[in-house]
C-alpha cells in the first residue's frame, strides 16, 4: 500500500508533513495521547494554556499553589522580636517572569522616560488633547490633565528656551511678514493635499493691516497635518453633537448638528482654551454646580427635545442641506450663478463642475382611459385535430370567425409542456411524469380505451358548453358550465385517470375528502355529471354550488402541479442513506423448511440455495482463475438497499404469501382460469377432472406449483412427458395456486416429495393405499404396464414409481412454506413491491415449469415427439448445457419458452406413453 | 438411507472410478501418477497398526496435519507451539512458536517452503519452515481462528474464524487487511477447505458454503446440525461434512444431493475430523469415545472401529497417497499404519 503511495506521489502535489512509512510487519505507530501532549516554557515549567493575567502562563505549582509543598508565605516570619515588616505588594509581586519579559502583561523594557520628553504645551499636543477629549465618552475630562501640569520641562525644551525660543513660536531665522498668500481662485485645482484652511491662517488674519517693514517676525509654529482616519459610517463632515456647544453653549442656542464646516472645524482644531472669552469648567448635569463656576444660569439646563429639529424643514435661510450631511449649500450668497450648483465646501483636491449635468428627464407614465379594466379574457379556441373537428366547425358558424390558430391555445388550458411544444422546447428527459409509464403494454391499452370514452365524453360536453359560450358574446368563467367543462377537460387528458391518491385537499374535512375522492373517481370514469351525484345532497344549493367550485379547483390544481412538477424533477441518484440500509440482496431463507427437508434427506435442491457471489479481483488472480464477473465492481454478495425498518428486511416472503395476489389477478382475468373455477377447488377434484392425464403429471404440477417456481434453477425434475402434460401443468399451476390460496391443508402431501426426490424401494407400499378411486386406478395399471415396458431397456431397480407418486392424504403434509420466487429477486432492487396485479402472472408461474421440461427433454433419450417441438428443444437444449447452473440464463430463455406453451398443447398427444417411472428416476 | 445409495451410482461417484474423467488438481494428487486409479486395484488397506505414538510435549494437540507429501506432519499444541514432526521416524525437526495463545489449526504450502497457523490468539501466522521465523501475522479477525488453509499456490491464506468470517490474506503484497472477507456465515466458521477454484466452508450455523471463484457463484447446504468439518473428496465431486449430530455426510458438490450418509460415532460437542481416505474408498472420522470410526464409502457401512484410546480423538490427519493415519489425542499423536506395512530401511 505504501508501495502504492509512493507511485502516485510522483505526479502529485503533496501537502504537509507525510507520515513516515511504516517498516515491515511493524504496527502503525499510535499518536501520543492528548493527556501526554504538554507544552512546557524555557524552564521546563508546564504550560498552561489557561491563566488569570496573559493566557498561557503557569500560576503557582501546576496551577495550584507556589510551590510543590504548598503556598508558603515568603513575608512570613516566626518571631516575637524581628515582626515581620510590613510590605506592600505590587502587582508583580503576583507575576511570573514571563509577564515582566518582552511580550509579557508588564514588560520591563527601556523607554524614554517622560523627563526627556517634550513637556511643551504645544498645539499640537493641545488638539490631540482636545480632539481626544471632544471624542471621549466624558467631554472635557482631559481637562483636567490642563490643570495639573508637571513642573519640570523636557531638556529639548529648556534648550530651545536658551536659544531664545518662545513657546507658541515656530524654530528657525526671524522672518520678515511674508507677502499674504493669495486665495486659490476657484478654477484653479489643487492636486493633492492641501493645508487646512483654519487653524494657522486664521490667526494670520488679525495681523493683516499692521506690517511694519523693519520688523522681523519668528516663523509661524507648523502645525502638522491632522490625519485623522475616517473610521466611522457617518458621512463626511459630519460630526457629532459637540459637547462645546450642548453642554457649554448657550441655552438659548438652537443646537444644529449639522452645522459642521469651516467654522465647526475651526471650533474643535483652533483655540478651545480662549474659546471666546468663556473659562473651560466643568459643568452640566454631570457634574453640579462647581466652586469655580461663575455662570450657574444654566447649571440645571436640560436637553430638550425643542432644541433638536423634528421636522425636515422646507429650507432654511443659510442651511439648504435638507437634512442631509452633506456640505452645505447656499452658503455663500455672492457667488456666481454657475456655483449655484454646489457651494459650500469643497473638498480639497476637488473642484467645481465647470458644466453642469443635464437634468435627467422623467416621463410621466401615460394615462390609463378611463373605462380601462385591468383584466383580459382570451376566446375560447379549440385546436383544430380530427377529433373536434366539427366541433370547430359549430363554432365558426356560431361565432362567426373561424379560430383555428394553434398559437393562440388559451393559456389556461395549456400546461408546461404543451408551452414548450409550442416553443420547440426539447421535452424534459426526466424521471418518468406518471405512473402509466411503469403499466404494462396491455394495461396501457385499457386505460387508453377507459380515456377514450372519457374523451369523447368530454369532447361532446365541451361541445356543447364552447357552442353555448360562443352564442353568448363573452365568455363568463364564474359560469360553471366552463369550469365544469375546464376542469373535466384537465382532468380527461394526461395523467387524469392515474391519480396518486396521496394528494388530499381536503384532508381537514373527512367527509369532503372522501366527496372528493368520489368525486375524482366519478371523473375518471367519465361521467359527466361527477360533481353533482357525490356532493352531499342534505347541502344547500350555496353550498354545493360552492364545493362544486372547489373540487374542479382542487382537481385542477392537483394535474398541473403534479405534471409540471415531476417533469421538473428528477429521482435522487444517490439515495439517501438515513432511512435504508444495505442488506444482502439474496438471503438464505428460512431453515424451517430446510429443517424439514433435513429430517427427510431430502438434501439436493429443498437445502440448497444459490447465489452470486463476486470474488474479489485480486483473489481471482491469486487462484488463478478468471474473474467470473469482469465488469463488476462488487465484493461479496450483491447487496441492495432496503428500508432500514421495512418488513421485507425480516420477513422472508414464503411463496403462499403472494398468491393472493395471484388469486386475485386470475380472478380479474377470467381467461385464464379453468373451466371449473367458479367452485373451490381442492388438489383431488382436479386430479380427477383431470382424469384424462395420468396421475403423475398432475403430482408434478402441483409439486412444481409448489416447488418449481421458486426453484428452478436447481430442479433436475424430469417430465418426459412435456408433451403430453402440457396443458394439464399449466392448468394445475393456477389450480395448485388456487389450492393453496383456498384451502388451509392442501399442501403437497409427504408422497410427493418422495415421488419427487427419493426413490422407490420405500414406496412401494404406498401404492396400495391410493385414495384416488377405482377408475384411477384402472388407469394406472394400464399405464404401469406401459412403464414396465420401458423401464426394463433402462434395467433399473426403480421398480414401481408410479404407485409411489399416487398422493396419500392420509399422512400428514409437510409445510414447506416455499422461498421467494428467485427471478422475481434477481430483477429487483430495492424494497420489494407487493404483488401488484399483472396479467402475466401465469407467464411466471409457467416459465419454471417449462424449463423443467426442457431439462427433462434433454436427458430423455427415447422420446418420441413431433419434430417441430425438437428442433425448438435442441435450441434451449445446448442452452442448458453451457449453464447448467447459470440460473439467470435460465431464466432468461424461460420467459422466450413459456410461449411455447400455447403451440405446445397440441403436441400433448405425442408423449403419452413416456414412463412415469423413468422420469421419477431422472428426478432423484 | 440406504435407499438413497442405491439412487446414486448414476452420478460420478468416487468409489467407482468413474472420476477419471475428472481433471483432479486436490493438492494430495500431485505426487504423480498416483493420481489415476490403477486399472486393477488392490483392495484397499485400511491403517489399523499403530507404529508410533509421539508425546509431543505441547499439552493438549489440537490438531495434526500431514504435509503436501504426507513425509511430515505438523501438530498445534496449547502451549502456543507448532512443531514439525517425521512421523514415521518420530522425530521432532522444529518448533515454531511465536503465537500469543493456543495454535488451533495448521497447513503447509505446497512447496513446503512455509507455513501457516492460526490460533486462539485471533492471528493467522505464515512461518518461514526452514528459519522458523514469523514471515507475516495477519490480524483482523475479531474471534480466535479455526482453521487456516493455503490455496494451491500458496498465495493466499483462508482463515475460518469464530468470528463467522473467512479471511482471505495474501501473501505476496504487504497489505495488512485481507483481500475479501467471507462473512455470510451466520455462526463461526470450523471449516475451510480449498480447492484449485473453490473454497469449501462448514460454519457452526449448519450450512456448508461453497464459494466457486471460477462460476462466481456461492452455494449454500443446508445440513441443520453445527458443522465440524467438511472436506472435498480426493476427486472433487463430493463433499464430506460432519456435524454435531453424530453423521458424517457425503454431499454431490454440484447439486448438493445427499450420497451416503455415515453413523455411529459419537460427536455431539467437540469440533472433530473427519475425511476420506487416500483412495476415497473410505470416510474416516474421529470420535468422541476414542475410536477412529472408517465406513465403506459407497455402501456406508462401517468398515473399522480403531480403537486409539480412552479420551476424545481430537484430531485426525490422513496421508495423501498410502494408508497412514495420524490421530491426535490429548498430549501425544498416533501414527498408524496398514497391517502389511513394513518399514522401509528400518524405522528411525
Amino acid at each position: 500500500m505504501a508501495a502504492l503511495d509512493r507511485d502516485s506521489d510522483e505526479d502529485l502535489v503533496s501537502y504537509g508533513t507525510g507520515l513516515d512509512p511504516l517498516e515491515e510487519g511493524e504496527r502503525p505507530k499510535k499518536p501520543i495521547p492528548l493527556q501526554d501532549q504538554t507544552v512546557r516554557d524555557e524552564k521546563g515549567r508546564y504550560k498552561r494554556f489557561h491563566g488569570a493575567f496573559s493566557g498561557g502562563f503557569s500560576a503557582g505549582y501546576f496551577n495550584t499553589v507556589g510551590s510543590k509543598e504548598g503556598w508558603t508565605p515568603s513575608s512570613f516570619v516566626s518571631s516575637r522580636q524581628n515582626r515581620a515588616d510590613k510590605s506592600v505588594f505590587g502587582p508583580e509581586d503576583f507575576m511570573d517572569e514571563e509577564d515582566l519579559s518582552e511580550f509579557g502583561i508588564a514588560p520591563k523594557a527601556i523607554v524614554t522616560t517622560d523627563d526627556f520628553a517634550s513637556k511643551t504645551k504645544d498645539r499640537i499636543r493641545e488638539k490631540a488633547r482636545q480632539l481626544a477629549a471632544a471624542t471621549a465618552p466624558i467631554p472635557g475630562a482631559t481637562l483636567l490633565d490642563d490643570l495639573i501640569t508637571p513642573a519640570e520641562l523636557s531638556v529639548g525644551f529648556e534648550l530651545l528656551r536658551k536659544m531664545g525660543w518662545k513657546e507658541g513660536q515656530g524654530i528657525g531665522p526671524r522672518v520678515k511678514r511674508r507677502p499674504r498668500r493669495q486665495k486659490p481662485d476657484p478654477g484653479v485645482k489643487i492636486y493633492g493635499c492641501a493645508l487646512p484652511p483654519g487653524g494657522s491662517e486664521g490667526s494670520e488674519d488679525e495681523d493683516d493691516d499692521y506690517l511694519p517693514e523693519n520688523v522681523t517676525f519668528a516663523p509661524k509654529d507648523v502645525t502638522p497635518v491632522d490625519f485623522t482616519p475616517k473610521d466611522n459610517v457617518h458621512g463626511l463632515a459630519y460630526k457629532g453633537l459637540d459637547p462645546h456647544q450642548a453642554l457649554f453653549g448657550t441655552s438659548g442656542e438652537h443646537v444644529n448638528l449639522f452645522s459642521g464646516g469651516p467654522e465647526g472645524a475651526n471650533n474643535l482644531l483652533g483655540d478651545v482654551g480662549v474659546n471666546k472669552g468663556r473659562k473651560l469648567g466643568i459643568s452640566g448635569q454631570a457634574f453640579g454646580v462647581g466652586a469655580l463656576e461663575e455662570e450657574d444660569d444654566d447649571i440645571y439646563a436640560t436637553e430638550t427635545l425643542s432644541k433638536y429639529d423634528t421636522i425636515l424643514k422646507d429650507e432654511e435661510p443659510g442651511d439648504g442641506l435638507y437634512g442631509w450631511t452633506a456640505p452645505r449649500q447656499y452658503k455663500n450668497q455672492k457667488v456666481s450663478e454657475k456655483e449655484l450648483h454646489y457651494v459650500g465646501k469643497i473638498l480639497d483636491g476637488f473642484s467645481l463642475a465647470s458644466k453642469p449635468l443635464s437634468s435627467k428627464k422623467i416621463y410621466p407614465p401615460p394615462e390609463l382611459p378611463r373605462d380601462y379594466r385591468p383584466v383580459h379574457y382570451f376566446r375560447p379556441v379549440v385546436a383544430a385535430t380530427s377529433e373536434n373537428s366539427h366541433l370547430l366547425q359549430v363554432l365558426s358558424e356560431t361565432a362567426g370567425k373561424p379560430t383555428h390558430d394553434p398559437g393562440t391555445h388559451s393559456r389556461h388550458q395549456l400546461n408546461a409542456s404543451k408551452r414548450g411544444e409550442l416553443l420547440g422546447e426539447a421535452p424534459i428527459q426526466g424521471a418518468p411524469t406518471s405512473v402509466l409509464e411503469f403499466l404494462s403494454e396491455k394495461d396501457k391499452e385499457r386505460l387508453k380505451e377507459v380515456k377514450q370514452a372519457t374523451d369523447l365524453k368530454a369532447a361532446q360536453l365541451k361541445a356543447r358548453s364552447l357552442a353555448q359560450n360562443a352564442s353568448s358574446s363573452r365568455p363568463q368563467p364564474s359560469s360553471p358550465d366552463v369550469g365544469h367543462c375546464s376542469w373535466h377537460m384537465a382532468l380527461s387528458g394526461g395523467t387524469a385517470p392515474v391519480r396518486a391518491s396521496n394528494f388530499k385537499p381536503f384532508a381537514k374535512d373527512p367527509e369532503k375528502q372522501k366527496r372528493y375522492e368520489e368525486f375524482l373517481v366519478n371523473v375518471k370514469r367519465g361521467q359527466k355529471d361527477a360533481l353533482e351525484c357525490c356532493l352531499d345532497p342534505s347541502m344547500t344549493e350555496w353550498e354545493r354550488r360552492r364545493e362544486q367550485d372547489e373540487f374542479a379547483q382542487a382537481a385542477l390544481l392537483y394535474v398541473s402541479s403534479h405534471s409540471t412538477l415531476s417533469s421538473r424533477f428528477t429521482h435522487a441518484k444517490m439515495e439517501d442513506d438515513a432511512e435504508q440500509v444495505e442488506v444482502p440482496r439474496d438471503q438464505e431463507n428460512d431453515v424451517s423448511d430446510k429443517q424439514s427437508a433435513v429430517k427427510m434427506k431430502l438434501f439436493g435442491k429443498l437445502t440448497r440455495d444459490t447465489f452470486e457471489w463476486h470474488p474479489d479481483k485480486l483473489l481471482c488472480k491469486r487462484f488463478n482463475v478468471a474473474d467470473p464477473y469482469p465488469s463488476s465492481t462488487l465484493v461479496g454478495l450483491p447487496r441492495v438497499k432496503r428500508d432500514k425498518y421495512s418488513v421485507f428486511n425480516f420477513l422472508t416472503v414464503p411463496e403462499t404469501t403472494s398468491s393472493p395476489a395471484t388469486q386475485a389477478s386470475s380472478e380479474k382475468v377470467p381467461q385464464h382460469r379453468g373451466p371449473d373455477k367458479s367452485r373451490k377447488p381442492s388438489r383431488w377434484d382436479t386430479s380427477k377432472e383431470e382424469k384424462k392425464e395420468d396421475s403423475i403429471s398432475e403430482f408434478l404440477s402441483l409439486a412444481r406449483s409448489k416447488v418449481g417456481p421458486p426453484k428452478q434453477e436447481s430442479s433436475p425434475l424430469v417430465n418426459k412427458e412435456e408433451e403430453h402434460t402440457m396443458e394439464s401443468v399449466s392448468n394445475k399451476v393456477n389450480k395448485g395456486v388456487d389450492s393453496q390460496t383456498e384451502g388451509e391443508g392442501s399442501r403437497p402431501s409427504m408422497d410427493l416429495f418422495k415421488a419427487i426426490f427419493a426413490s422407490s424401494s420405500d414406496e412401494k407400499s404406498s401404492s396400495s393405499e391410493d385414495e384416488q378411486g377405482d377408475s384411477e386406478d384402472d388407469q394406472e395399471g394400464t399405464r404401469e404396464a406401459d412403464f414396465q415396458g420401458s423401464q426394463e431397456a433402462d434395467s433399473v431397480e426403480t421398480s414401481s414409481v408410479a404407485q409411489a407418486s399416487e398422493p396419500a392424504p392420509q399422512e400428514p403434509a409437510p409445510f414447506f412454506p416455499i422461498q421467494k420466487i428467485q427471478v422475481d429477486e434477481r430483477e429487483e432492487f430495492g424494497p420489494q413491491l407487493p404483488p401488484v396485479f399483472c396479467p402475466n402472472a401465469r407467464q411466471k408461474l409457467e416459465a419454471p415449469l417449462k424449463e423443467k421440461h426442457k431439462k427433462s427433454k434433454e436427458k430423455h433419450k427415447t422420446k418420441k415427439e413431433h419434430r417441430r417441438k425438437k428442433e425448438k428443444k435442441k435450441k434451449h437444449r445446448k442452452h442448458k448445457h453451457k449453464g447448467k447452473q447459470k440460473n439467470k440464463k435460465s431464466e432468461k430463455s424461460s420467459s422466450s419458452e413459456s410461449t411455447d406453451s400455447s403451440d405446445s398443447q397440441s403436441d400433448e398427444e405425442g408423449a403419452a406413453d413416456l414412463s412415469p417411472q423413468e422420469l421419477l428416476r431422472r428426478l432423484g | 438411507m440406504e435407499d438413497n445409495n442405491k439412487v446414486t451410482p448414476k452420478r460420478g461417484f468416487p468409489g467407482q472410478k468413474v472420476s477419471v474423467q475428472a481433471t483432479v488438481r486436490w493438492r494430495g494428487r500431485e505426487g504423480g501418477a498416483m493420481a489415476f486409479p490403477e486399472p486393477k486395484p488392490r483392495a484397499p488397506e485400511l491403517p489399523q497398526k499403530l507404529l508410533k505414538t509421539l508425546d509431543c510435549g505441547q499439552r493438549a494437540v489440537r490438531a495434526v496435519r500431514f504435509n503436501v507429501d504426507g513425509n511430515y506432519c505438523l501438530t498445534c499444541g496449547s502451549d502456543k507451539t507448532l512443531k514439525l514432526w517425521s512421523p514415521l521416524r518420530g522425530t521432532l525437526l522444529r518448533t515454531y512458536s511465536g503465537h500469543g495463545y493456543e495454535v488451533l489449526d495448521a497447513a503447509g504450502s505446497f512447496d513446503n517452503s512455509s507455513l501457516c497457523s492460526g490460533g486462539g490468539d485471533k492471528a493467522v501466522v505464515l512461518w518461514d519452515v526452514a528459519s522458523g521465523q514469523v514471515v507475516r501475522k495477519f490480524r483482523g479477525h475479531a474471534g480466535k481462528v479455526n482453521t487456516v488453509q493455503f490455496n494451491e499456490e500458496a498465495t493466499v491464506i483462508l482463515s475460518g474464524s469464530i468470528d463467522s468470517t473467512i479471511r482471505c490474506w495474501d501473501c505476496r503484497s504487504r497489505r495488512p487487511d485481507p483481500i475479501q472477507t467471507l462473512d455470510e456465515a451466520k455462526d463461526g466458521i470450523s471449516s475451510v477447505k480449498v480447492s484449485d477454484h473453490e473454497v469449501l466452508a462448514g460454519s457452526v450455523d449448519g450450512r456448508v458454503r461453497r464459494y466457486d471463484l471460477r462460476m462466481g457463484q456461492l452455494f449454500s447446504d443446508f445440513v441443520g446440525s453445527p458443522i465440524t468439518c467438511t472436506c472435498f473428496s480426493r476427486d472433487g465431486q463430493c463433499t464430506l461434512v460432519s456435524s454435531l449430530d453424530s453423521t458424517l455426510r457425503l454431499l454431490d458438490k454440484d447439486t448438493g444431493e445427499l450420497l451416503g450418509e455415515y453413523t455411529g460415532h459419537k460427536n455431539q460437542e467437540y469440533k472433530l475430523d473427519c475425511c476420506l481416505s487416500e483412495r476415497d474408498t473410505h470416510v474416516v472420522s474421529c470420535s468422541e469415545d476414542g475410536k477412529v470410526f472408517f465406513w465403506d464409502l459407497v455402501e456406508g457401512a462401517l468398515a473399522l472401529a480403531l480403537p486409539v484410546g480412552p479420551s476424545v480423538v481430537q484430531s485426525l490427519a490422513y496421508h495423501p497417497t498410502e494408508p497412514c493415519l495420524l490421530t491426535a489425542m490429548g498430549g501425544s499423536i498416533q501414527c498408524w499404519r496398514e497391517e502389511t506395512y513394513k518399514a522401509e530401511g528400518g524405522t528411525g
